[in-house]
């Protein structure tokens, strides 16, 4: 797929996010929105994945370590084809399998997450068997940023890095924003990307929502021999819909009527744009 | 052992070996058969005695430092790429620092991974309650899908661990450090899941499991002497748990003690209790355990004496037991 077939892919997962998410009336909008575009061309470009060979041993495996964000998960699993989009519309329902942080009862799943702090060790144990293994296989993780306050975050980091793990990609989804506000205010970060290199990961940033950069940068790793790649993914919460932008409050705020109907229009305006300028 | 230590009555019978190492030894010889064996450690391969397997097989051990959690997440994703793992470290730490973990990333995720608590219960004796693990199955018996095994003695370590390479569902195993002596079998013979009667008996039952199991015969030698005849069942399947084997005890006797280098909340103890009350088994029932309170300075033996679990303290309690049928 070009850039832009990938940018309007992103615009229809946003479409399919906000959708469920105000079908089920509860979900985490800001972060979803603020990875969609990872996830995008992580599964349209990037990962070995798909559902006939989903039983592979030699599949890359994604870990997807923000739970919380399940919706764009969901979405964009039920794009390549995983489940039918019918599937989607049943999230958060009694009895459904699509409960609302990610578990293996839903085909595509490779991890149940949502506690948060627990992907990158899952994702290092998975790196050490690809590593293992005689058809080595590598292994994604998406990390929010409001979980690297979880000690166990810096253990896996340590971890990867002393084996070497370079089949092992971990992305931040550095939106800047968790549930109560700054993710400086809360418990200051900075400097992240020092603090990664200091433990031994190669760090590369980029922006987290633009196809160009995100595709230039998976194409590099691993970003060095012999060592995990980070990739610090600069993201917006709530990117695409100017009034979700940059708003703490919109981390699992659920759109009414009106707020659905604003956002759809101003996603149905950027696709325009971008088959305007393309077309 | 000696016999005062041994609670002054009944003699034990020769120690053999800890069951620690016999569940080692038996690692060993399951990785040299299963190229998909691996073992993780968190610092604790010494005490895990696994020096020999690292200088063996030391590709097949992953050494994680002192880092609980991140242990059984990077277990859990051995066991997700195709691995037969045995993630070993203290019982204390394995299972109260990394709870999160092996609620989320092994049981609730269905990683077939082999927990292997070791020098469990009051295994390191005066090192104090930081280091004692009397809250383990309290809260992973409360846990779905996570099977709770303590072999007893050797014959059953070695059981245990050849059983856990198959196990279809993620396990805890839990071992002891203190040489304990070899018990009769069953006729059942070892299977998770299945109660061993050890020795019967018809007037009362001793329900036992690791380590006081020993003990449990050992008073049952003592109550023997006063022409008490006592059933032994040796409940190394605390999950899944053979009801059957303790309701069929407890109907067939006239009192039942339940034994368990464990707190008495929420152990061995009141799942039995639990079921006799669902049952409508009504026997009179004691629990013997760790009461509601940070151990008292001491070995082992003499912590576990302390509260009464010795052959004498067993012995004494199932004579009270005996003497004062309840209404």
């Amino acid at each position: 797929m070009t850039d832009r077939e990938l940018a309007l892919t992103s615009i229809r997962y946003r479409r399919m996010v906000l959708r469920i998410i105000k079908e089920a009336g509860a979900g985490h909008t800001g972060g979803s929105l603020s990875c969609i575009d990872i996830l995008n061309v992580l599964y349209n470009d990037v990962l070995n994945v798909a559902p006939a060979t989903f039983a592979d041993p030699a599949r890359d495996r994604y870990i997807h370590s923000k739970g919380h964000c399940v919706e764009a998960l969901y979405t964009v699993l039920a794009d390549r084809g995983f489940f039918p989009d019918a599937h989607l519309h049943t999230l958060s329902h009694y009895q459904s399998h699509f409960v609302g942080h990610p578990t293996r009862k839903v085909n595509g799943v490779e991890h149940n997450t949502g506690a948060l702090g627990h992907g990158l060790s899952v994702a290092t144990g998975l790196a050490l068997a690809g590593a293992r293994s005689s058809r080595r296989f590598r292994v994604f993780a998406l990390l929010g940023d409001g979980e690297l306050t979880e000690g166990s975050v810096w253990e896996a980091a340590m971890a990867a890095a002393h084996y070497g793990l370079d089949n092992l990609v971990v992305i931040v989804d550095r939106n800047g924003l968790q549930i109560s506000g700054r993710t400086e205010d809360v418990m200051g970060l900075e400097p992240l990307a020092q603090r990664f290199s200091a433990f031994g990961l190669e760090v590369r940033t980029c922006d987290g929502h633009d196809i160009t950069e995100l595709r230039a940068a998976f194409d590099e790793i691993p970003f060095a021999p012999g060592r995990p790649s980070l990739l610090l993914a600069h993201t917006v919460k709530g990117k695409g819909v100017s009034f979700m932008e940059g708003q703490a409050g919109w981390h699992h705020h659920v759109p009414n009527e009106h707020e659905y109907r604003l956002a759809l229009q101003e996603l149905q305006s950027a696709e325009a744009e971008l088959q305007v300028a393309h077309g | 052992m000696s016999s005062q230590l041994n609670g002054g009555r009944a003699p034990a019978p020769p120690a053999v070996r800890p069951n620690q190492e016999v569940f080692a030894e038996t690692l060993l010889e399951a990785a040299r058969r299963d190229p998909t064996v691996l073992v993780v450690t968190s610092d604790s391969r010494g005490s895990g005695r696994l020096v020999e397997f690292a200088a063996e097989l030391p590709e097949r051990i992953v050494e994680l430092g002192i880092a609980e959690q991140n242990l059984v997440g990077v277990a859990a994703g051995l066991a997700a790429g195709g691995h037969t793992v045995f993630a070993v470290s203290p019982a204390c730490f394995l299972t109260t620092r990394s709870l999160e973990q092996i609620k989320n990333d092994v049981a609730y995720s269905g990683h077939k991974v082999v927990l292997v608590g070791i020098s469990a219960g009051v295994s390191y004796g005066a090192l104090g309650s930081t280091h004692h693990s009397l809250n383990d199955f309290a809260s992973l018996r409360a846990l779905n899908n996570l099977d709770i095994v303590v072999p007893a003695d050797n014959r059953q370590t070695r059981e245990a661990v050849l059983a856990a390479l198959h196990h279809p569902r993620p396990l805890y195993l839990r071992f002891g450090k203190r040489p304990v002596p070899d018990l009769p079998a069953g006729a059942c013979g070892f299977s998770i899941g299945r109660g061993e009667c050890i020795a019967e008996g018809s007037d009362a039952a001793l329900v036992a499991t690791g380590e006081t199991v020993w003990r449990a015969m050992a008073a049952r030698s003592a109550l023997a002497e006063d022409g008490v005849s006592c059933r032994v069942l040796c409940m190394h399947s605390i999950r899944p748990f053979d009801g059957a084997a303790l309701l069929d005890a407890a109907r067939s006797v006239r009192a039942v003690v339940c034994v368990e280098e464990h707190s008495v909340h929420g152990g061995l103890g009141e799942q039995c209790a639990a079921l006799l009350m669902q049952e409508g088994v009504q026997v009179p029932f004691r629990i013997m355990g760790i009461p509601d309170e940070y151990t008292v300075t001491g070995s082992q033996e003499e912590i576990l004496s302390h509260y009464g679990i010795s052959p004498r303290g067993i012995a004494g309690e199932m004579r009270r037991l005996l003497a004062c049928p309840q209404d």
